[in-house]
């Protein structure tokens, strides 16, 4: 985006900074939770979990401010053109984000259980996804505090491999469950805790378009690159145990 | 106020540019090419490419000098009163070139109508302040007279608050009821392009709302377009924008396109207040 002048009147651009500012500190906590969730799961730490279901209120919080202070500015200063825009992207965003805060809570809750049951298998795949969707999500809210439309439009086209991911860990759970009924409840969180996962990353990328709009004016296009073909998946039970 | 809906299946495309109605913008009902003007070597319009909409609103913003107000006197070759004045190019209204030195300014003025800034009755009754011009261009009977100050006092909005003061003075009126009045002497003499330069500035905010609705009501009939230093008055009120900047035309738009995702930096920077 070309470098824009100054506004005439400086306390509009301060409260156009401001929420900014709220946004990318809202997004910071909203990647905490996430990794926070996740080192929760791999580490068995039910503290760290148990503190992650207790921050959320603090994302929920920064909601309703940022939500609060988009109306105040709307109704003073009728904002057009990028701030008009800017102002309902932040909107929108700090409704994802409290999205994104949701699923790691509900992740680092079924963390919590998955630490009272038998391990099973190795927890590779949500570490790399975890990683993979911190990063869009950073990768989302930076993209809206430097103004770096090239970096959304990265991120918005990189939710392939969070899905291959997540489609691996589908198949994997299936199978720990034909294998032994007694992993059901431990495959099954998991299970869940992947999908979380999963949204999360596609909160970002939503995040992601919401930001090329902001900065650019015009949409992305309805069809991104998508790798999600879970609902589709069905695993077969080994041969040996088909009775026949 | 009004209000938006989009239905449920439609995907809410915060980019998708439409003019305000929804619909397309008109056919030009006056189209603008290669105007320069000219204040005796001062070259106030530069080149300027443009098509005014049948039946619906121009708004023309931009900063004081930047030629938006000298485009208005164009249209009406209200410079012609000026030597010294002149304009090149063309100005087609309906295909006609109206700069051209054998238009007959009587009847281009009786095609194109002009409200000012400030409300600019004449010292006579409220009847005689419309019938003034009509006289001008037509001879009609008492009856017939009777009936356009009717016509035209109602398409003003204004018929209720002046049917039992007809025969008094227009400066008893308050200024919006003066501004409304001029307006109805504008549309007496059935034009089919009005111009109003700045019509509101000097009225009050309830006052200015009834003269949005108004021109919102008129385009049905007439071609708008309104000069206006009020940003969110061309907002409301326009179907089409143009932003003119130092005598040039720097962009034009439907008016939504122009204050949620405008193409140039420039205006960009003067509609968002970011200017110099």
């Amino acid at each position: 985006m070309e470098q824009m002048a100054k506004h005439t009147v400086r306390s509009y651009a301060e409260e156009l900074r401001r929420l900014r500012d709220m946004i990318a500190r809202m997004g910071g906590l909203a990647e905490r939770q996430v990794n926070d969730a996740v080192a929760s799961l791999l580490r068995r730490d039910t503290d760290l979990a148990t503190e992650v279901v207790g921050r959320d209120a603090a994302i929920d919080a920064l909601e309703r401010e940022v939500e609060q202070f988009c109306i105040q500015i709307l109704a003073l200063r009728q904002p057009v053109g990028q701030d008009l825009r800017l102002i309902i992207a932040c909107l929108k965003i700090s409704h994802g984000l409290e999205r994104i805060g949701d699923y790691a809570r509900n992740a680092a809750k079924r963390s919590i259980v998955l630490s009272q049951q038998p391990a099973i298998g190795s927890l590779n795949g949500f570490n790399r996804m975890a990683k993979l969707v911190q990063e869009n999500l950073k990768g989302a809210i930076d993209a809206l505090v430097n103004d770096d439309v090239a970096r959304a439009d990265e991120v918005w086209a990189a939710d392939e491999p969070v899905d291959q991911v997540y489609n691996g860990i589908f198949r994997e759970m299936l199978t720990f469950m034909m294998e032994d009924p007694r992993n059901i409840t431990a495959a099954t969180h998991l299970l869940f805790v992947a999908k979380n996962l999963e949204r999360i990353g596609d909160h970002a990328t939503n995040i992601a378009e919401t930001v090329h709009y902001a900065l650019r004016g015009d949409n992305l296009p309805d069809e991104r690159p998508k790798g999600d073909s879970s609902a589709y998946a069905v695993v077969r039970p080994p041969l040996d145990q088909l009775g026949g | 106020m009004s209000s938006t809906t989009t239905t449920a299946t439609s995907r809410p495309a915060l980019g998708a540019m439409q003019a305000r109605s929804g619909a397309a913008l008109n056919e030009a009902k006056v189209a603008i090419r290669n105007l320069d003007f000219f204040y005796a070597d001062n070259k106030a319009l530069k080149g300027i490419r443009l098509d005014i909409p049948d039946r619906q609103v121009t708004g023309m913003i931009g900063p004081s000098g930047c030629g938006k107000s000298t485009l208005l006197r164009v249209l009406n070759r209200m410079y012609s009163l000026y030597p010294g004045q002149r304009a090149t190019g063309e100005v087609l209204l309906d295909g006609q070139n109206i700069i051209s030195d054998d238009m007959d300014l009587n009847e281009l003025r009786s095609k194109v109508g002009m409200v000012f800034q400030k409300p600019t009755p004449f010292p006579m009754t409220i009847y005689e302040n419309i019938a003034f011009g009509v006289r001008l261009h037509e001879q009609l009977s008492k009856a017939q007279m009777d009936e356009r100050v009717e016509w035209a006092l109602t398409r003003a909005a204004l018929w209720t608050e002046a049917k039992d003061r007809l025969n008094s003075s227009a400066m008893g009126m308050s200024g919006g009821q003066q501004q409304r009045l001029c307006i109805a002497r504008t549309i007496a003499v059935r034009p089919e392009v009005i111009l109003f330069d700045e019509p509101t500035s000097a009225l009050d905010p309830i006052s200015t709302l009834k003269i949005e609705e108004l021109i919102d009501e008129l385009k049905r009939d007439f071609t708008l377009v309104i000069v206006t230093h009020n940003m969110q008055q061309a907002a409301r009120c326009a179907d089409q924008v143009a932003f003119f900047y130092l005598g040039e035309l720097i962009e034009v738009a439907p008016a939504l396109e122009m204050f949620t995702a405008p193409k140039h930096a420039k205006t960009q920077e003067y509609i968002t207040g970011r200017f110099g």
